[in-house]
């Protein structure tokens, strides 16, 4: 293992904390997420270390199980645009010709479109629960991912070990598993952290604007909605999840860069 | 005046490396090395890739790559050690007293600017002729390297001119500032054997009308023979050898220089025809894709079980493109194969699993041939598993014995490409192609890229395993020494036609046809006064017609 450089360290910690906490969620909240134990907007005290929100609720409860929805979508919606995307991308590289222009063009077609509003139409039709937030986000971001493991493809499947295995009769899935995936994990594995961040401010912002996760549920970009009349008076209720939104982004995001700083100076070793 | 231009006393230089997955850590790549170089001559210094000769010829613009430390030794050139000179002495001194002219010359000129305008730039920027001046020396070095047009010849784009054209190019941005030494770094490897031979030809002429000292390094024995006065021979960063060229090549004392002298040792009784050939290649055109000039024309060859077929040209002579026709990569617009008694289907999708298996092919570039993220046991299993449905303890034994058989021991089978050397990448190679137990392997310039040594044991590798496993080989290569060793038939191709085809004795056999005779005649001979022999011998045939 070769060292860790200390941004990195720091990232990885944060995110670690970030990750067990929405997992164990039930264990460290102190409170039950809808239930109202309290005033309006009260300060912070030690019953209630956070201070409750809008109508009552504890809100460092309130944050944790927030953040755990948050991330369960915003990973869940990743793990889907990676799968789809890398796939197709990969597909559309190995085989070329029409399907390759068909795929890509529509993929263009999509990506010409804001990624907000296109998921704001579409979420205005579709009942909003958290699986379809999690299928639109992921087919949305899946745009992306194809752009690059395309790019990253096309420059493998010309190598000369691709052509072996062609030579030998390799079926697809062995080209493209075998062949050309482990090849193009590293700037993958770079870019999944960055999308993974994307995918946490898309679904605050979704909340916000009130097409995402819904009421009594809510994420960290719902939290901010509900709190957010409360600056006026001064209550800074809403800015918790906003700060939580902001430290898991940058941790996630010190973690990436190490990645990739890593991966683009070791091409071609052993491992990933 | 100092006696010698040059001396470098026991040059020290070092390296940082970053082994893929390692720690960084310091290598020394120069142990010492001395050398002096007189006015007016020409040192050739020889030796394998990672020998330090490149090093050690930047040194004496007293330049290290990035990463390389010059940590000892002293370099004197005219006089004084430049190793202690000042930025501003260096910068005085490099491209004016000192200057370089590098293997790839397609990579070092500026595809924007005009030929002109790069071949005086030095020579301006260092004061030593005006822009007029400059130009009028810069035409007189065009005409003597025998450009073409050399009035105009710097009014083109870098893309304008052939390989060969621009390579004399840079020896002419060489030699305009006038300077003491020239550092030749390989000037002729990246071309054509026809292009070579009047690049060397030019390059000697222009070092012996300007008296220039030259320092001339390479790894082809027979070039550093024909253009030199000393050679130093180099290994692993030492001095094996520093002599006179006749002495150094009629009668070395080194078994290392014996064994360069004596490369391409091999000898391989040229086999006879038998009845039923093993691939047999009939009319064969073929064209790219979206093309509309044909590649291949009308090609015929045919090849025997267990014998072996050299298909040899130049670049863009197609002969890479028949391999990929051959394979099934580029399905031919007319014409067949027939394989082992059977049809070949054009393309690849079409075509039987035995087929695939029993038509394997090597690479070139060995380490793109190989998955990097994949050991050597996959590179090699798969094969096994692919053709055989080995598992489990039969394939490990399999992928064991063929390591057995390509001299590699046990450690290599959880290895890496990144991890091997490029001799040892070759081998795992070819132990891929036999793991499928083919009748025929194309061998498409597998020991181009390798080292002469090297080379030699892939090619001795190739013919054991021919005699033990049966299996016939087509060569496709531009190295004609190689196939005057091994070939039993050899099919010359030129522009996407063969011109000249049949068994090896034939073939190099007098009355040749032109092209042939001008392929032949211009592969370096490791011999004292090759090249003016040939040319003159030119010279009397064009005066002839």
């Amino acid at each position: 293992m070769t060292r860790i450089p200390i941004s990195a360290l720091v990232g990885l910690v944060l995110t670690g904390v970030f990750f067990v906490v929405a997992v164990f969620g039930d264990f460290f909240a102190p409170y039950g997420m809808a239930e109202i134990v309290g005033d309006v907007w009260e300060p912070s005290s030690s019953e209630h270390w956070l201070g409750t929100d809008a109508i009552g609720r504890d809100l460092l409860s309130r944050v944790i199980f927030g953040g755990r929805l948050t991330i369960l979508i915003a990973t869940a919606a990743t793990i889907l645009s990676f799968t789809t995307g890398s796939i197709l991308g990969f597909t559309a590289a190995t085989i070329g010709g029409w399907i390759d222009q068909a795929l890509s063009r529509f993929v263009d077609l999509i990506m010409a479109i804001p990624p907000l509003i296109l998921a704001l139409v579409v979420l205005s039709v579709m009942p909003v629960t958290p699986v379809v937030l999690i299928v639109v986000m992921g087919l949305l971001d899946s745009t992306r991912v194809y752009r690059l493991s395309r790019a990253v493809a096309v420059d493998i499947t010309v190598m000369d070990y691709v052509e072996v295995a062609r030579l030998r009769g390799e079926g697809r899935p062995w080209v493209i598993f075998r062949e050309i995936l482990p090849n193009a994990l590293s700037p993958l594995v770079a870019e999944l952290g960055l999308r993974f961040i994307f995918a946490i401010l898309f679904i605050s912002t979704l909340s916000f604007l009130g097409l995402g996760v819904q009421p009594p549920l809510a994420d960290w970009g719902g939290i901010v909605k509900e709190n957010k009349e409360g600056l006026v008076y001064g209550v800074a209720a809403a800015l918790v999840p906003a700060i939580a939104i902001a430290v898991l982004a940058i941790s996630v995001n010190l973690v990436a860069d190490w990645v990739l700083n890593r991966t683009s100076s070791l091409k071609g070793s052993r491992g990933a | 005046m100092p006696d010698n231009l040059l001396e470098i006393r026991d040059l020290k230089i070092e390296a940082t490396v970053c082994p893929p997955g390692g720690r960084p850590h310091d290598i020394t790549i120069v142990h010492g090395v001395s050398l002096k170089l007189k006015k007016g001559k020409v040192l050739g210094l020889i030796g394998e890739s990672g020998a330090g000769k490149s090093t050690i010829g930047l040194s004496c613009m007293a330049y290290g790559r990035a990463g390389v430390r010059i940590t000892g030794g002293e370099v004197f050139l005219n006089g004084r050690d430049i190793l202690k000179s000042g930025a501003a002495d260096l910068r005085a001194l490099r491209g004016k007293e000192v200057t370089y002219v590098a293997q790839s010359a397609a990579a070092a000129f500026n595809p924007a600017k005009k030929l002109m305008n790069q071949v005086i730039e030095t020579t301006i920027h260092h004061g030593v002729a005006n822009r007029a001046a400059a130009e009028k020396r810069a035409v007189s070095l065009f005409r003597k390297l025998g450009l073409p047009n050399p009035e105009t010849f710097g009014e083109r784009y870098p893309h304008q001119v052939s390989g060969g054209q621009l390579q004399r190019a840079m020896t002419v941005m060489a030699l305009c500032p006038e300077p003491d030494l020239v550092v030749f770094d390989e000037p002729t490897t990246a071309l054509d054997v026809t292009t070579q031979i009047e690049v060397l030809a030019a390059i000697k002429e222009a070092i012996r009308d300007t008296g220039v000292a030259a320092l001339y390094i390479t790894h082809d024995l027979a070039v550093v023979a024909q253009v030199s006065d000393d050679i130093l021979v180099l290994r692993h960063g030492r001095m094996v050898e520093f002599g006179p060229v006749k002495q150094t090549i009629e009668d070395p004392h080194e078994d290392y220089t014996r064994a360069l002298v004596s490369v391409r040792s091999i000898v391989h009784e040229e086999k006879q025809p038998t009845t039923e050939p093993l691939l047999a290649v009939e009319s064969v055109t073929a064209r790219y894709r979206g093309t509309n000039f044909d590649v291949l024309k009308n090609v015929s060859v045919e090849l025997y079980p267990g014998q072996n077929l050299a298909v040899v040209g130049e670049s863009g002579s197609g002969k890479s493109t028949l391999a990929r026709a051959i394979t099934g990569l580029l399905p031919p617009s007319q014409g067949e194969f027939r394989f082992a008694g059977r049809m070949l289907s054009p393309e690849l999708k079409h075509r039987a699993r035995e087929d695939l298996r029993e038509l394997q092919m090597i690479y070139q570039m060995a380490d793109v041939a190989m998955n990097p993220r994949h050991t050597v046991g996959t590179i090699i299993g798969r094969p096994l598993e692919f053709y055989f449905g080995l598992k489990g303890e039969g394939k490990r034994q399999r992928i064991q014995e063929l390591l057995d058989e390509i001299e590699m021991g046990k450690g290599f089978i959880d290895r890496y490409p990144a991890e091997l050397s490029g001799g040892q990448k070759q081998r795992v190679c070819i132990a891929r192609a036999l793991a499928a137990r083919p009748k025929m392997i194309i061998c498409d310039e597998v020991t181009s890229a390798l080292d002469p040594l090297v080379a030699d044991g892939i090619l001795k590798l190739l013919l054991d395993l021919q005699e033990t496993e049966g299996v016939a080989y087509l060569f496709i290569t531009h190295d004609l020494a190689m196939v005057k060793a091994i070939a039993d038939s050899i099919a010359v191709m030129y522009r996407g036609s063969v011109v000249r085809y049949g068994p090896k004795s034939d073939v190099l056999a007098p009355p040749f046809d032109d092209y042939t005779d001008l392929l032949l005649s211009s592969v370096p001979e490791t011999e004292l006064g090759w090249l003016e022999r040939v040319l003159a011998h030119r010279r009397i045939e064009s005066a002839g017609n």
